[in-house]
């Protein structure tokens, strides 16, 4: 229950100029640029970006530096920033086939068409602090190699030659994709809805069940497909132009992960699939996009729903960070009121317990 | 001078691509190279605002599997702007961002490129962001051609 109580005006108002203050920090170090935010802290914007499912870079790095580094509180201020704009229209499905691949790997396949392209990783790095980023040292130039033009084959096309693989998923004829920003939820949902949940849902939640599903936990027996970050062409249909313009560039990161299926009275056995989809460079959150769009599709399997990351209803409730965030932090707000209510309740619970024991105790005492 | 065959030819699957391609490079030009482009335009063209500039959200979509159903990703911001100029040519532009001076410099050069006269003029634009494209673009997979694998097999045991 809350009380409208005036009061705090002053107070809240020089918190903020606090805040501002411990925000700039140490006045003898110059202030950070957005641009080398977009530029130095490449991953935690696209994180940002990913999360607040708004793919805008300079307002990204600009909620990061109002929110001090905290990436949830930069993610909420952009949620909320996106609230303000209008809505120009849906653009065409991008083609992550048409990629301007940047990294591509694959976990089945050592020779696929295209090879094996490392980019821009911190996959076998020692993780030893290194002391050379203290200061700016400047960067060796980049070692080039000619580009052998080869098209970059899906894995999940080169499976799918053998029939082993089932399709790309498909949903009914018709059926329209669905938008949660427009619509609330509602559960059971289809798949494509569930995909754009876990586009924007929390890295570290959806990591976490994924984890889950590798420890047991709805065991899908996963390899890595492929992975592939890129630079991806969006494109808006324009009706006053009668056809489909390019926006530019938006740069994404595809899972597609494949897992063993034994087969069902209906399906032959084949590998089954999931998939992740996020802006930017998030190799870790697409992933554990994939494992957990895997794992929720337990009940089109006929497989049984024993964990966590197999119920939808738990896993899409809870895998948005701004709804989790608002809703926890706003036990800090004022509840005196409900407090009070409470304390009466407990001191007079308390009263007749202590009258009971009061009277038990003559008894005992015979 | 717009209400020619010529113009009407335009409109057809050719012209269409002709022009669709001239807004995909005008969505990517720089503020700079659109700048350079208008600074060395011999008279400047009065336009008037017909739309915007101003920036909203597209919501970008992907599709399941990579080509499945079409889902929801997230959203994106985009400018737009559409203008008209003195002989009634509508321009317009679109480009991710929220920079609505580039979308407005755009959307001039997409009613210039629809006038004969002027079309020379926004080709050497389109030239420029062409070819800066194709650089960034081929360095970039040059770079990443560097970092692929090559695997070689190690022959042991008896042969």
């Amino acid at each position: 229950m809350y009380v409208a109580v005036k009061g705090g005006e002053a107070a809240i108002a020089n918190a903020h100029r606090l805040l501002a203050d411990r925000r700039r920090g140490d006045r003898a170090l110059p202030a950070i640029g957005i641009g080398q935010i977009v530029a130095q802290l490449g991953l935690a914007v696209d994180r940002v970006m990913a999360e607040a499912s708004l793919y805008d870079r300079s307002l990204a790095a600009l909620a990061i530096r109002q929110a001090r580094g905290d990436l949830i509180e930069a993610i909420f201020i952009l949620r909320a920033y996106r609230t303000t704009l209008p809505r120009f229209g849906y653009s065409r499905p991008i083609d992550t086939g048409a990629m301007l691949v940047e990294r591509r790997v694959s976990a089945t396949y050592k020779d696929l068409p295209g090879g094996q392209l490392l980019g821009p990783t911190f996959d076998y790095t020692h993780r030893l602090l290194d002391p050379s980023l203290l200061g700016d040292e400047a960067v060796e130039a980049l070692p080039e190699r000619e580009d052998t033009g080869e098209p970059l084959m899906r894995v999940s096309d080169i499976l799918a030659g053998e029939g082993l693989v089932e399709e790309d998923g498909g949903l009914p004829e018709g059926h329209v994709a669905g938008d949660l920003t427009r619509e609330p939820l509602e559960f059971p949902m289809p798949r494509d809805l569930r995909l754009q949940a876990l586009a924007r849902g929390d890295e570290g939640f959806l990591l976490a069940l994924g984890y889950s599903t590798q420890r047991g936990y709805a065991r899908s027996h996963p390899f890595v497909g492929e992975i592939r970050i890129g630079m991806v062409e969006v494109e808006l249909e324009l009706p006053e132009l009668g056809f489909a313009v390019p926006l530019g560039r938006i740069q994404v990161t595809e899972c597609q992960m494949v897992n063993q299926f034994k087969g069902s009275a209906k399906t032959p056995p084949q590998f089954t699939r999931g998939y992740g989809l996020v802006f930017g460079q998030g190799e870790r959150k697409a992933m554990a996009m994939s494992l957990v769009d895997r794992a929720l599709r337990a009940e089109e399997f006929g497989e049984d729903v024993v964990a966590p990351a197999q119920d939808e209803e738990f896993v899409i409730s809870h895998s948005d960070n701004v709804q989790a965030t608002g809703f926890v932090e706003h036990l800090k707000l004022p509840h005196y009121v409900d407090f009070q209510a409470e304390l009466d309740l407990v001191r007079r619970m308390r009263r007749d317990y202590e009258a009971a024991q009061n009277t038990d105790l003559p008894e005992a005492a015979e | 001078m717009t209400s020619t065959g010529k113009a009407g030819d335009r409109r057809d699957d050719t012209g269409d691509d002709v022009r669709r391609r001239a807004m995909g490079l005008l969505a990517v030009a720089s503020r700079a190279e659109l700048e350079a482009a208008w600074n060395g335009l011999a008279g400047k063209p009065a336009a008037r605002m017909v739309r915007g500039p101003e920036t909203g959200l597209v919501m970008v979509r992907g599709r399941i599997g990579g080509g499945g159903a079409a889902f929801n990703l997230g959203e994106a911001t985009v400018s737009r702007a559409s203008i008209r100029l003195e002989d009634g040519t509508i321009g317009h532009a679109h480009a991710l961002g929220g920079d609505r001076e580039t979308v407005r410099l755009a959307a001039i050069f997409d009613g210039l490129f629809q006038q004969p006269a002027h079309r020379a003029d926004v080709e050497r634009l389109l030239d420029v962001v062409a070819a800066r494209l194709r650089r960034e673009d081929e360095a970039q997979a040059r770079q990443t051609a560097a970092t692929r694998v090559d695997f070689f097999t190690m022959v042991r045991g008896e042969d």
